[in-house]
C-alpha cells in the first residue's frame, strides 16, 4: 500500500521538476550556507530564510547591465506573484566588497525593490561563497577605471534549503513566476 | 578543353559534316564515360529530397554530456581532457535539452555551474538564441550553446540533417564524451 504511494509522490516530484523552465539539478543539494553582512544592517545568513524560496544572484553594484536587468526582472516577478511574494526572499551577494558596502547596497537595491537584500563581506568571505556556487568573477581594469566580468546566472533555492535550479540570464519574469510557483507550491 | 570547343562548334551548326561525326562522337564517348555516374546522382538527389521533404522527429530531446569517472585524476597525471565542445549546437523540439552529468568522484564547474560528483544538470531551451555561460573548464573561459529554430523548410531540414551526419558534436556524444 505504502510503496505505490511513494512511487506516486516521486513521480509527482519528477514531473515537477522538469517541468521548470530554469535548470535543474538532479538530486538537489543543500545549498552550502554562508554567514556575511546584510544590507539591512543584520547579519545575512541564507539558513534565517529557510521556509522561504531564496532567489539568490551575484553582482556589483557599479555593474552597467546584467546586474540591472536581472533585479528589474526579479522586480517584477514579486509584483506579479502578488501575495505569494511574502514566501519569497531574493538576496544578492556582491563581487565587489572594495566598493559595495552594506548603506550603498541598500540603496542600490532599493531602487529595484525594498525587499531585496543585499549581502557583502571580506573578500575571503566572497571568495569562499563563491566557489561553494561556482560562481565566476573576474575584475577587468580598464585605466583607471575597472569592471566585473560574473556569472550572471541565478540560483533557486527551495523551502527547505536545496539548491534546486539555475535560471539562465535573461529569461523573463514569466518564466520565473512559472517556476517559483511550482517550488512555492511544494 | 578540346571537347568544350567541339560541342561549341555543333551548336552553331557552322562546321562540315566531318566536324560534326567527329562531335558527335565524342559527346557520346562523353556520355558512356559517365553513364555509371547517372545512379549514383539519382541516388545522391534522391537522398537530398527524402532529407529536404521528410519531416524531422527525435527519439530524445537530451543533448548529454558526461565528465567520465577519473577525468580529475587523469587532469592531475597531466592529461589534456576537453570536456566540453567550446560551442554546443541545440535545435529547438528536436535537441533542446542540455544534460550534463558529473560521473567523477570530485565536484566539477562543469557548464555554468558547480556539479558535485553523480549530480546532473537538465537546462531545457525554449528560444532559438545564442546563450554565453562561464565556464571554467574551457580555455576561454565561456561555453556557447547556439539554439537553432527548429528546421521547418526543406532547406533547413537538408542541412540541419547533413550537420547531424558529419558534426563534431554528434561524434562527441556518440563517444560519450569525457
Amino acid at each position: 500500500m505504502l510503496l505505490p504511494l511513494l512511487l506516486l509522490a516521486a513521480a509527482v516530484s519528477t514531473a515537477d521538476d522538469t517541468s521548470l523552465k530554469a535548470g535543474v539539478f538532479s538530486p538537489p543539494r543543500a545549498a552550502p550556507d554562508f554567514s556575511l553582512r546584510g544590507s539591512d544592517g543584520a547579519e545575512l545568513k541564507l539558513s534565517h530564510y529557510r521556509g522561504k524560496v531564496v532567489i539568490l544572484a551575484f553582482g556589483f553594484t557599479s555593474c552597467p547591465d546584467v546586474c540591472p536587468t536581472t533585479l528589474a526582472t526579479l522586480a517584477e516577478t514579486r509584483k506579479k506573484l502578488g501575495e505569494q511574494a511574502n514566501r519569497l526572499q531574493i538576496l544578492y551577494i556582491t563581487v565587489d566588497p572594495e566598493t559595495d558596502n552594506p548603506e550603498r547596497m541598500r540603496k542600490y537595491l532599493g531602487s529595484f525593490d525594498p525587499t531585496f537584500v543585499g549581502g557583502t563581506g571580506t573578500a575571503e568571505q566572497l571568495a569562499t561563497v563563491r566557489q561553494n556556487y561556482g560562481i565566476a568573477a573576474t575584475r577587468n581594469t580598464l585605466g583607471t577605471n575597472y569592471t566585473f566580468s560574473h556569472s550572471s546566472f541565478t540560483y533557486l533555492i527551495d523551502r527547505n534549503g536545496s539548491l534546486r535550479a539555475l535560471m539562465p540570464y535573461g529569461q523573463s519574469s514569466d518564466d520565473y513566476v512559472h517556476d517559483l510557483k511550482i517550488l512555492l507550491s511544494q | 578543353m578540346g571537347r568544350a570547343l567541339t560541342i561549341t562548334c555543333m551548336t552553331l551548326k557552322s562546321c562540315s559534316v566531318n566536324e560534326r561525326d567527329h562531335s558527335r562522337k565524342a559527346v557520346v564517348k562523353l556520355l558512356r564515360s559517365y553513364w555509371a555516374l547517372i545512379p549514383i546522382a539519382g541516388c545522391a538527389l534522391g537522398a537530398a529530397g527524402w532529407a529536404a521533404l521528410t519531416p524531422i522527429s527525435s527519439a530524445s530531446r537530451d543533448a548529454t554530456f558526461e565528465i567520465l569517472r577519473g577525468t580529475w585524476a587523469r587532469r592531475m597525471a597531466g592529461d589534456t581532457i576537453e570536456i566540453l565542445p567550446n560551442e554546443i549546437r541545440l535545435t529547438l523540439g528536436l535537441r533542446d535539452i542540455l544534460v550534463l552529468k558529473n560521473l567523477d568522484d570530485v565536484p566539477q564547474i562543469f557548464g555554468p555551474t558547480l556539479m558535485m560528483p553523480g549530480q546532473s544538470f537538465r537546462l531545457p531551451f525554449a528560444l532559438a538564441s545564442r546563450y554565453q555561460f562561464a565556464c571554467t573548464a574551457h580555455a576561454s573561459g565561456q561555453m556557447i550553446i547556439v539554439v537553432e529554430p527548429f528546421p521547418a523548410t526543406p532547406w533547413a531540414r537538408l542541412r540541419w540533417r547533413v550537420r547531424e551526419l558529419l558534426g563534431p558534436q554528434r561524434l562527441r556524444e556518440d563517444k560519450g564524451s569525457i
